[in-house]
């Protein structure tokens, strides 16, 4: 008779793993999709073509090469990482290309009239942007926000590759180690759904909460 | 006699091959209430979006306050405005739009109050209080709280109005501020900015269909056609014995419309 609670536990610090790379990735993914969504929108052609070439890179290109080259080829160029660093930055800078598109898509989506008021109102473009812009865009970009997460949750398990013992790492030794498949790999199957199932709640949540600011009385 | 305040110096403007605007040349005074007619298509929109500053001209000159609006004198020359240099002067001129353009996201007040705190740093209490203020002369004071959404075409375009003024602009601009409105709640916007014209000293340009409240409103009516002032004068002169041809023609359809003159 096995002992199925220490397999258990084997696999929910494999989760633990899971979701702190899914959380840190996903808000490093956040920060570039802005930075690159809104640099494809610049006035300035350097930073439009810097910020393409990223999008266009990490879109081009498939996660598991990118995490091989930042956690094996990196260190050759004197950049050390941990596993846990090399996937953040992974899959944050992966899904982060993803995202960029989101945002210049929502924020071009925003009717001519919200910036002709800006100027009307001597607004400035980072003002406008700022205030006006982006509140309206983020409620477009937030549905397909959530479903970004939910590609970045399952591709956290690229990771084993670089051996960060995540949540599919510690299913694959609960299997060598009992010869039973079945068990550990209907766990996480479970346990990724609910992951996911939490994301997409909190994103419907933000959502609806976002959106009922727009046509109800502020207090 | 003062100088005027907008001055308009054989402008052109195109959009690709269509020329809108070919050498159009006026002049309004401080504190004239001006009001531009004309058939749709004749050029009435673009002269206000490029008092804006929303179209660029292609040639010519434009003066407001004695000061260029589209060029900068440095060292005796002048050079094609910069940024700054329209940030300074779109403080003199507000606008107010056909399909009001608020804020959806930000409540009443808020839409009132963002612009002055952003660009003049005014105090959040301070911009409050002139918000209110303004709301109230609006008749908006009691839904301060609510979202656009919640409110008709004619409660936005009076929020609108609102939201411009908070700036204190020397000029307001008026592009056909009730033709997007159903006819019961025209009223309601031209009452206020009737009041606007008898309480405050602003310059204001008035484009409308509206040829009675443009009677009323004006102290001058320009007559547009092609991109050209084909006549203007005192209301009185342009509704009741326009000399042009043109003009006559238009008034007859107009009238024939059911607009009441
Ligand atoms: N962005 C644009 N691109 C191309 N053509 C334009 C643009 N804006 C205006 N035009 C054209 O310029 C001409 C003048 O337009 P404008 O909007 O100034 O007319 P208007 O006098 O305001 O007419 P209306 O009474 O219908 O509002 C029209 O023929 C219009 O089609
Ligand atoms: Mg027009």
């Amino acid at each position: 008779m096995t002992d199925w609670s220490g397999y258990l536990y084997l696999i929910l610090q494999g989760a633990l793993v899971t979701v702190e790379l899914t959380l840190m990735g996903s808000v490093l993914a956040l920060i570039m999709a802005f930075v690159a969504g809104l640099g494809r929108l610049s006035r300035f052609f350097a930073v439009r073509a810097l910020a393409t070439a990223y999008i266009e890179f990490f879109r081009g290109t498939s996660i598991f090469v990118q995490l091989f080259w930042v956690y094996f080829v990196l260190p050759l160029a004197g950049f050390e990482l941990t596993p846990l660093q090399a996937g953040v930055l992974g899959l944050g800078l992966n899904v982060g290309a993803y995202g960029a598109e989101v945002v210049r898509g929502a924020v071009q989506s925003i009717g001519k009239e919200q910036y002709e008021a800006c100027v009307a109102l001597n607004l400035g473009r980072w003002q406008g942007m700022r205030h006006v812009i982006l509140p309206q865009a983020l409620l477009l970009m937030l549905p397909t926000f959530g479903n970004n997460a939910i590609e970045l949750l399952k591709a956290t398990s690229v990771v084993s590759l670089i051996s960060l013992a995540d949540m599919t790492f510690q299913a694959n030794i609960v299997r060598s180690q009992t010869g039973n498949t079945m068990l550990p790999f209907a766990t996480i199957l479970i346990l990724y759904f609910a992951m996911a199932s939490a994301i997409s709640w909190g994103v419907r949540t933000l959502e609806r909460r976002m959106a009922r600011g727009l046509d109800g009385v502020r207090t | 006699m003062s100088a005027p305040i907008i001055k308009i110096d054989s402008i052109a403007k195109s959009f690709g091959a269509f020329k809108v605007l070919d050498g159009l040349s006026m002049q309004v005074m401080p504190g004239e209430k001006l009001a531009l007619i004309g058939p749709s298509g004749s050029g009435k929109t673009t002269i206000l979006r490029i008092l804006m500053t929303l179209e660029r001209i292609d040639g010519g000159h434009i003066q407001i306050d004695g000061e260029h609006l589209y060029h900068m004198e440095r060292n005796g020359q002048l050079l094609p405005a910069d940024e700054r240099h329209l940030t300074r002067m779109r403080q003199k001129i507000g606008m107010v739009f056909q399909l009001f353009n608020l804020f959806p996201h930000k409540c009443v007040l808020d839409n009132v109050t963002l612009a002055p705190m952003l660009t003049k740093g005014t105090p959040r209490a301070a911009a409050e209080k002139r918000a209110m203020e303004l709301l109230d002369m609006v008749g908006m004071a009691d839904k301060a709280k609510n979202m656009p959404a919640q409110l008709s075409g004619g409660q936005k375009q009076r929020v609108a109005i609102a939201r411009a003024l908070a700036l204190s602009p020397k000029i307001m601009l008026f592009d056909e501020v009730t033709s997007a409105l159903d006819p019961e709640l025209v009223e309601e916007v031209l009452n206020v900015m009737r009041k606007l014209a008898a309480e405050t000293d602003m310059t204001m340009l008035l484009v409308t269909h509206e040829m009675g409240f443009a009677h009323d409103f004006a102290d001058r009516v320009l007559f547009f056609d092609r991109g050209r002032i084909v006549e203007e004068g005192k209301p009185d002169e342009i509704f009741r014995h326009p000399k042009q041809e043109r003009t006559q023609a238009f008034l007859k359809k107009i009238i024939a419309a059911g607009h009441r003159v």
